[in-house]
């Protein structure tokens, strides 16, 4: 449920389900995301969901704050029932060559490589949101053991497809970029193709995603 | 069918194409990008006899050195721009919302943004461009657009087509107002911070950083203090957020911004000063002035009034 609505801005709805980071109150968010998507409410040209919060952009051209909020507090539990997730399985290749971070992981989490392989890859995560650069997935949540802060000094170029761990999410950089996460592997799947004008992005908030491990000899061979 | 092209002599600074930008890609993490500046591509395409939605050149500072060649076309720039057009033997000054005809083998060189940052090159006629989910926008720092995501660069030609050979000369007398008190509502965190740094960012003058660009606007000046928490959970941003990161000193969200930020958001700028902000340049000096919504609902209807009233004189 949404606990509070207030203005961002004068062409912005910031609606707040709750403090918390789960995936209770995300899956709430994810719900009305959803749901206002397929209802085309006039002048709304943009929506931000995150762990616990959803932003409503909207041309202040087409409409206001009050309008907006009216046609928000209008919608029921009922109506923001449906869920569209997926289920998604991503493969992972951890060679050496990919995983920049595993020594930092081993020596901060006290963790053999081995282990740390092991829980992540048993690991069911859930997309919380996608965004910062475009399709990064957040997933989480990783258990208490694995989580690690990201590192002191970022790297200005994170290799596109590496599949990083920082707290309690893990993601995917979909193109080279600056970051900061522990880069334990990289996928060979196409995770964001700018392409594709339709639904460029593989994972959405909602999804559900398994890692699977591969060899490297599997990852070479995987776009053939 | 005759060839007509433009040929990039000099790039410039930071010169792309913008239209109105993309929408309804924030959850996936792509923001608006469009000019930065609204009204002046709004009036540059108008001035041009274009449809208002077509993409521009736009250019920040130091703009392009282009060399046209094909067919007689209409060019127009909007901003405060000193720009110049040789024709043949002959260079003429040139002025901003007055309409040139080129010929074959002509030059446009726009030498610089005069104590301001953005101006628009528009045509009678239409870029060759490619769209991206809708959009020929060109954000650079996520290589999504028009131009394979790049910024233009030299030698590159820039192909057009459909000009449109019955449009009259045309001008208007137009000043770009300059603005120093940046409208603001209280953002979503707007108590993360002391009582005495509320008061800082409400009426101390900040200066625009030279580390400004299409994704934000960094200010220096008296730091502001947190005494809640440097940290928020990742949550959307938009345009004209203003954020405030550990080190006391705050950020703008523009255009191209990140979609999802995890520091405080002390303000938002109200739309109505959105175009006249990012025309504000490094070095120069800002104040905050704090506005209740409904004011900023009202005085972006008037701007947008204006707009309109401008357009219509052309």
């Amino acid at each position: 449920m949404i606990k509070n609505i207030s203005n961002l801005g004068d062409a912005a709805l910031y609606c707040d389900f709750g403090a918390e980071v789960n995936k209770q109150i995300n899956s709430e968010v994810i719900k009305y995301f959803n749901t206002i998507r397929e209802k085309n409410i006039k002048g709304i040209n943009n929506l931000t969901p995150s762990y616990n919060k959803l932003i409503i952009s909207y041309d202040l051209n087409l409409t206001s704050f009050n309008k907006i909020k009216e046609e928000i507090e209008k919608l029921t539990q009922s109506e923001t029932s449906k869920s569209i997730s997926k289920n998604l399985e991503i493969p992972v290749c951890c060679d050496e060559s990919f995983s920049l971070d595993m020594e930092r992981l081993e020596k901060k989490l006290n963790l053999k490589r081995d282990e740390i392989l092991e829980n992540f890859f048993n690991k069911e995560f859930f997309c919380y949101m996608t965004g910062f650069i475009a399709g990064m997935p957040f997933l989480g949540d990783l258990d208490e053991q694995m989580r690690a802060q990201r590192l002191e000094t970022p790297r200005v170029k994170v290799p596109k497809g590496s599949v990083g761990m920082t707290e309690q999410f893990a993601n995917i950089y979909t193109f080279e970029s600056p970051g900061g996460w522990n880069i334990i592997g990289n996928t060979p799947l196409e995770v964001f193709d700018s392409s594709k004008q339709k639904e460029p992005n593989l994972i959405n908030p909602g999804d559900t995603v398994k890692f699977k491990q591969i060899t490297l000899e599997e990852y070479k061979n995987y776009n053939e | 069918m005759s060839n007509n092209y433009f040929k990039v002599i000099r790039a410039g600074i930071n010169t792309t194409f913008q239209d109105k930008g993309r929408n309804n890609l924030y959850h996936i993490g792509i923001p608006f990008s469009g000019a930065m500046d609204n009204r002046n591509y709004l009036l540059a395409n108008k001035l041009v006899g274009n449809k208002l939605d077509l993409p521009a050149i736009e250019f920040a500072y130091q703009g392009p050195l282009l060399k046209f060649y094909g067919d007689k076309i209409n060019i127009v720039i909007t901003g405060d721009v000193v720009f110049n057009i040789k024709q043949k033997d002959n260079k003429i000054e040139g002025n901003c919302y007055e309409t040139y005809q080129l010929e074959h083998e002509d030059e446009i060189n726009i030498l610089s943004t005069n104590k301001s940052v953005y101006g628009y090159l528009a045509i009678s006629g239409s870029f060759d461009l490619k769209l991206q989910w809708g959009s020929c926008s060109i954000n650079t720092k996520a290589n999504i657009g028009s131009n394979d995501g790049k910024k233009l660069e030299n030698d590159q030609e820039i192909k057009i087509s459909n000009i449109n050979k019955n449009i009259n000369k045309k001008k208007i007398s137009y000043l770009n107002s300059k603005i120093e008190n940046i409208r603001i509502m209280k953002g979503t965190n707007f108590d993360y911070f002391s009582e005495e740094g509320k008061k800082v960012f409400l009426e101390k003058e900040y200066t625009v950083s030279k580390l400004s660009d299409r994704m934000g606007m960094r200010l220096e000046g008296p730091k502001i203090e947190n005494v809640v928490n440097t940290n928020i959970k990742s949550e959307g941003l938009l345009k004209g957020v203003i954020q405030v990161p550990a080190d006391g000193n705050p950020i703008i969200m523009l255009s191209d911004h990140g979609t999802i930020g995890g520091y405080p958001k002390i303000a938002v700028v109200a739309s109505v000063d959105y175009d006249r902000l990012v025309q504000i340049s490094p070095g120069s000096k800002i104040k905050f002035k704090e506005i209740e919504l409904s004011d900023a609902e009202t005085l972006f209807k008037l701007y947008e009034m204006e707009t309109q009233n401008l357009l219509s004189q052309i």
